[in-house]
């Protein structure tokens, strides 16, 4: 199919890294599922992805042999526990390049890791301080900063976006300023599939001494993220978009940041010391990990890290953007067809959302749903995103390592069909 | 899975040519209702006279189910008394929740029977119930304001 030849020397086509779909698809029984008497054809992957056996047999074999809490107790099963759920952050601080494992704090998904921060540091604000977020934040990047700054005082701002769905940071000197405190923002967008470049944004925090959160949710299961590459103060993300079970998510921050916060949620584990007359808290990860945490959730995190890391991000990120590039083309056949967000498979994730004429997305959806084609419809938890692009809903697909060109194909049929239905 | 038991042709009729569409004077009461799952918007007025339902008129967003479920209510409801307006307005909200297990009265809810299919589906009986859930609201604040 390459007309065109490489110079010896250069990076080669075959030189990309490659994985088997199919033996990768046989790992997730879900997908060998019919529904309706139809095939499974799964691209709601950005709203929670599906779970391989191993990441699914990890948490039986807990349950099963190794239950007990963590981090009290003196038995052989409360060390077990202890050791397993341990492992699972040490796991995942090497997925990210942390420096430290302490660094990783597990919460209950992406929403609670960036209310953490809100309430941490956004709790110390005051009158006059500004945070900057984006238009295409999820509803979670926005509204804990709106109650924050109602609470405090502070001034809530956001980037803009252009008419291609990217950040406009034509602003960015003003917008992050001297009175800037904290800047959150979303690094890829889970509904117009942007990956946000970050760099101007980060030079121009550390300029203005802020901080800079990023929401890297619909980043971490696709292409990995590398924290000290990045140079973030902190980022979020969630177990269960990428391949893990739900009830977990991560918050990582800077050590020195994290020891220097004040707690969000008071309990048990998050203590040194507790008396009537007042306590002192527990270094991270423990300061931000109130209560009985997600024990089995973290072991099937953990598997999931390994079994990300046994394919290779490499490999899943390379496959994701030959995904991209087929799916922007299929669907450019489409008459009717309008794609909110970048229309190129550059800078951007493996999330495309779309208008079908006038066809409502709800109706879209269900017609696709009728086909066994599963679609996510709505606005996605970003409204503002969609008051941006003046549409009340959008249907989205997005893509995984599990998903084929086959899949996108039963897409394009299923549109055809809305189609036919509702002109 | 049957489409056609869930998009009916008295539905797609209603939705590619709805009735009483566009926001008109007077009126007594407007509302806005949302769907927040979905984004959905309807704005609803409702004019009485006497305990006569004389016009209902709406303009909103959202998929076939709600748009034409706003068409059918219109059909059904104006010129009615309000009691037989809001007896009609119950058995539709009965149907609506009674998961596809109850058999519509075609004398009492007319072309609305073409919803019951719709009840099987948890998640658009919110798409079919928006304009109602509407004129419920805007009828009680004009009985509140007399």
């Amino acid at each position: 199919m390459t007309a065109v030849t490489i110079p010896e020397g250069m990076p080669q086509y075959g030189d990309v890294p490659r994985f088997d779909v199919e033996r990768v698809r046989a790992d997730f029984p879900i997908l060998g599922r019919e529904v309706y008497g139809e095939k499974l054809v799964y691209l709601d992957s950005a709203n929670t992805s599906q779970k391989p056996q191993q990441v699914i047999e990890a948490m039986a074999l807990h349950y099963a042999y190794h239950n007990a809490n963590v981090a009290r107790s003196v038995h052989a099963l409360g060390a077990e526990a202890t050791a397993a759920y341990d492992n699972a952050r040490a796991k995942v601080a090497a997925f990210i390049n942390a420096p430290s494992a302490n660094e990783v704090i597990f919460t209950k998904n992406a929403t609670e890791a960036l209310n953490i921060v809100a309430n941490s540091i956004g709790g110390q604000l005051k009158p006059g301080d500004e945070v900057v977020i984006s238009e295409m934040e999820h509803h979670s990047n926005i509204v804990p900063w709106q109650l924050i700054c109602e609470r405090t005082g502070a001034t809530l701002r956001w980037f803009g976006l252009t008419e291609h769905g990217r950040l406009d940071e034509s602003n960015l000197d003003e917008l992050v300023n001297e009175r800037t405190k904290i800047v959150s923002l979303v690094h890829t967008s889970n509904i117009l599939g942007t990956i946000n470049a970050t760099a101007r944004i980060t030079a121009r925090v550390r300029e203005v001494g802020a901080l800079l959160m990023l929401d890297c949710s619909q980043t971490v299961p696709h292409r990995g993220f590398d924290v000290v590459d990045y140079d973030v103060d902190f980022i979020a993300f969630t177990g269960h978009k990428m391949l893990g079970p739900t009830g977990i998510g991560v918050l990582w921050g800077r050590e020195e940041l994290l020891n220097a916060m004040p707690p969000f949620l008071g309990g048990g584990s998050m203590i040194e010391t507790v008396k009537m007359t007042g306590t002192t808290y527990a270094k991270a990860p423990a300061r931000f990990e109130a209560g009985t945490p997600p024990i089995a959730e973290a072991v099937g995190l953990g598997a999931a890290v390994d079994y990300l890391n046994s394919i290779g991000m490499e490999a899943i990120a390379w496959h994701e953007k030959e995904l991209t590039a087929y799916a922007l083309d299929a669907l450019s056949t489409v008459e009717g067809l309008k794609i909110y967000g970048p229309k190129v498979p550059v800078g951007r994730g493996a999330t495309i959302s779309f208008t079908l004429g006038q066809i409502h997305p709800h109706d879209v959806g269900q017609v696709l749903d009728s086909l066994g084609v599963q679609v996510r419809v709505g606005h996605h938890c970003a409204k503002p995103a969609c008051d941006r692009f003046g549409v009340p809903a959008l249907t989205r697909a997005s893509f995984y390592l599990y998903t084929t060109t086959a899949e996108i194909d039963a897409l394009v049929r299923g549109l055809d069909q809305a189609k036919r239905m509702f002109s | 899975m049957q489409l056609d038991q869930l998009y009916q042709d008295i539905i797609l009729d209603h939705y590619k040519h709805p009735q009483g569409r566009g926001l008109r004077d007077p009126f007594a009461a407007e509302v806005h209702h949302v769907n927040p799952t979905c984004g959905d918007e309807v704005t609803l007025r409702v004019q009485l006279e006497g305990d006569r339902v004389v016009d209902v008129s709406y303009e909103g967003q959202g998929c076939s189910i709600s748009q034409a479920s706003a068409s059918v209510l219109y059909e059904l409801l104006v010129g009615r008394s309000v009691a037989e307006a809001m007896a009609v307005h119950a058995a539709f909200v009965e149907l609506m929740g009674g998961k596809g297990q109850i058999t519509p009265d075609e004398d009492v809810l007319g072309d609305a029977i073409a919803f019951a299919g719709v009840a099987k589906y948890p998640a658009r009986v919110k798409c079919a119930l928006l304009s109602w859930m509407a004129l419920k609201d805007a009828v009680a604040r004009v009985e509140e304001k007399s």
